[in-house]
């Protein structure tokens, strides 16, 4: 039994090495270089030619320079700890957007549902790009939004390049993957359970949140990573939508790479936030499989 | 010269262009790869080149110097002319990621205007690795009317409408722009404060951040082209901006009959004189191609249209009488001796001055 599934187990491994360990140990060996004026613009680089002693050069010459710049100066944690309050911030937003949307979907006729599940998955059609450029229009200050408070005689509002603009992009952008997994998870919820409920005398809302609710978490946590994790690195929303005042990490990455030429430094930045965000996860699995022990 | 927003766009038009070349190409047709700034030539004369001689002409562009080099120094971009700004090219030549050009190749090069070349010398001495497409200079736009109804009687001549606070607060409420390019503002504000604007001392930048900061309360928008729209519709009355850029935002208003006029002025102080230089990257897969362009380039017909059509001024000193009337009598373009006497130029800073000069730009930005 077990060969053919370490076979199958062969292509994801595959997968993940190319796609994810190589180019994370191209990140890793980048933050530990320093940066150089020449092709590319990062030293040490590995002499081939000579062969062993090259690579031990090579090896000698890593260092964590880049590690002890990032932890001398607060601008990188305040960045770190104000990208985490969007993303948390978007991610709640777009459960509360999100949950009822995935309800009432699941809740439709198949046919109707098939039909809304379609308008969600619609936008992905378009470019993302486009897509916030689209908001840039609606909030800019004589954009749609405010032609259309003026026709209700409200005084306009100043949204674009504020921190509530980039709030707004990020729920916006990022609602579909709340939607989609809530979606899965409550069009499989077995509506013999409710009406059990209601024939022992449970009121809706008590079913909802005594039935409904609990067999609904995988698909809350399943939608919250997926959106934290992607908000917590955004870097175009907080680019085109944010002011100076919304610092968050994506845009410190870029201004790393490409303004300063660094990098070294930028790799840096990206390691300690896939390290920070891989620490959650790997918690919430070891806790998911414990669980799933302790229920045996 | 200008903005990070905009890039986005040119690099969704850019892979676009990019993929329908890769789909037209013949095997054996020579082809010339060029990489320039968006909205930045006359595709006509693109066109004649072609004709001329029978090189099929791929033309991509960009939006950000940062992220033309991050391209160049990454090496194998397959293009064959690119086109920094000045500040950046000494990093390119430390680099080798330029090649030096061989002159005989081009005998179009003593068109070239001596003025102008000579302040070429402080990033490209002798003009070895690149040959100047247009210039242009940075200074004040601002919209007539307001300013003269916020500060009677006073001439907009001075960085001093700006860089005072005094002045600037009583400007606040009218739309207060600057621009998002570190590098370009702490020149103008060292030069202001009467220092070297190519400063090696991190004190003097600590010194302009100071003013910087204590302007930054009266500053509506810090952003690299939102100014160009926000002079136009009124929403901003002073912006610190690039020529051209501000000379687009007069034309527009003036096209949308809104009773908005805007003026651009060199301050009498001085101010920065920037360049947009033609280069040809070292692994420049058909350097003959890129001598060719250059070379028909540099003839006074073709660069004088260019400019006719940029509204730019170009460095070909024949070419003048042939660019419109409008343009080259203009002093905003074309600027007076005297004027042009005042202008300064930028040039590359070394890495760890640059990081910290960035970082006091957070500051200014962010108050971090």
């Amino acid at each position: 039994m077990s060969r053919p599934r370490s076979r199958a187990a062969i292509l994801p491994g595959l997968w993940l090495a190319i796609l994810f360990a190589f180019p994370f140990l191209l990140v890793l060996r980048l933050s530990l270089s320093d940066t150089a004026l020449a092709i590319p613009p990062y030293a040490p680089q590995i002499d081939w030619s000579r062969g062993l002693d090259g690579l031990k050069a090579f090896f000698a010459a890593l260092d964590f320079e880049m590690y002890r710049r990032l932890g001398s100066d607060r601008l990188y944690f305040d960045a770190f700890i104000s990208s985490l309050q969007f993303a948390a911030m978007g991610t709640v937003l777009a459960l509360l957007v999100g949950y009822p949307m995935a309800y009432g979907m699941a809740r439709c006729r198949p046919g109707t549902r098939n039909i809304l599940l379609m308008l969600v998955i619609l936008p992905f059609w378009t470019s993302f790009l486009i897509r916030v450029y689209a908001w840039v229009g609606i909030l800019k200050p004589q954009g749609l939004l405010n032609a259309f408070l003026g026709l209700l005689h409200i005084p306009p509002v100043d949204l674009l390049y504020t921190p509530a603009a980039v709030q707004i992009g990020l729920v916006y952008s990022y609602l579909p993957f709340m939607v989609l997994p809530l979606y899965a998870a409550l069009e499989r919820l077995d509506q013999t359970l409710l009406e059990a409920a209601a024939d022992l005398g449970s009121p809706p809302w008590k079913s909802f949140w005594q039935v409904t609710w609990p067999l609904s978490i995988p698909g809350v946590i399943a939608g919250c990573l997926l959106c934290f994790i992607p908000m917590v690195g955004e870097f175009v929303i907080p680019d085109l939508l944010g002011g100076p005042g919304s610092l968050m990490i994506g845009r410190s990455i870029w201004m790393e790479f490409f303004a300063n030429r660094n990098w070294p430094f930028a790799s840096a930045v990206a390691i300690v936030l896939l390290v920070t965000l891989i620490a959650p996860i790997l918690l919430y699995q070891r806790q998911q499989a414990k669980a799933l022990e302790a229920g045996r | 010269m200008t903005g990070l927003t905009r890039r986005w766009t040119v690099g969704v038009l850019g892979a676009a262009a990019l993929a329908l070349g890769a789909c037209g190409g013949g095997d054996k047709e020579p082809t010339l790869r060029i990489y320039n700034w968006s909205d930045y030539i006359d595709p006509a004369l693109l066109e004649e080149f072609t004709k001329e001689t029978g090189i099929k002409v791929v033309y991509d562009t960009f939006d950000s110097n940062e992220v033309l080099e991050t391209k160049v120094l990454t090496g194998g971009t397959g293009y064959d002319i690119v086109a920094p700004s000045n500040h950046n090219v000494p990093r390119y030549i430390t680099a080798k990621a330029i090649a030096p050009l061989d002159f005989t190749k081009l005998p179009g090069r003593k068109n070239l205007w001596p003025d102008l070349m000579q302040r070429m010398e402080p990033f490209d001495p002798g003009g070895k690795y690149t040959v100047p497409y247009m210039w242009g200079t940075m200074g004040i736009g601002y919209n007539t009317a307001e300013i003269a109804k916020r500060l009677p009687g006073v001439t907009v001549d001075s960085w001093d409408v700006v860089f005072k606070p005094e002045n600037l607060a009583k400007l606040k409420d009218c739309g207060v722009y600057f621009l998002d390019a570190s590098e370009d503002m702490y020149a103008v504000t060292l030069n202001y404060l009467g220092k070297d604007p190519n400063s090696l001392n991190v004190a003097d930048y600590e010194a302009a951040t100071n003013l910087l900061v204590s302007l930054r309360p009266h500053i509506t928008k810090i952003h690299s082209s939102e100014y160009i729209n926000a002079l136009a519709n009124g929403d901003a009355c002073i912006a610190i901006g690039y020529s051209g850029d501000i000379l687009q935002a007069a034309t527009r208003a003036e096209e949308a009959k809104n009773g908005v006029e805007i003026s651009y002025v060199i301050p009498k102080e001085g101010s920065q004189v920037w360049f947009d230089v033609f280069a040809i990257p070292v692994d420049a897969p058909n350097k003959d191609a890129a001598y060719k362009f250059l070379d028909f380039m540099l003839r006074p017909a073709v660069i004088a249209r260019a400019s006719n059509y940029t509204e730019y001024a170009n460095a070909n000193l024949p070419a003048t009488p042939l660019v419109d009337e409008e343009l080259r009598t203009n002093a905003n373009v074309y600027p007076t001796p005297e004027v042009f006497s005042r202008l300064f130029v930028t040039t590359t800073k070394e890495q760890t001055l640059l990081e910290q000069v960035n970082r006091l730009w957070t500051r200014v930005m962010t108050g971090r």
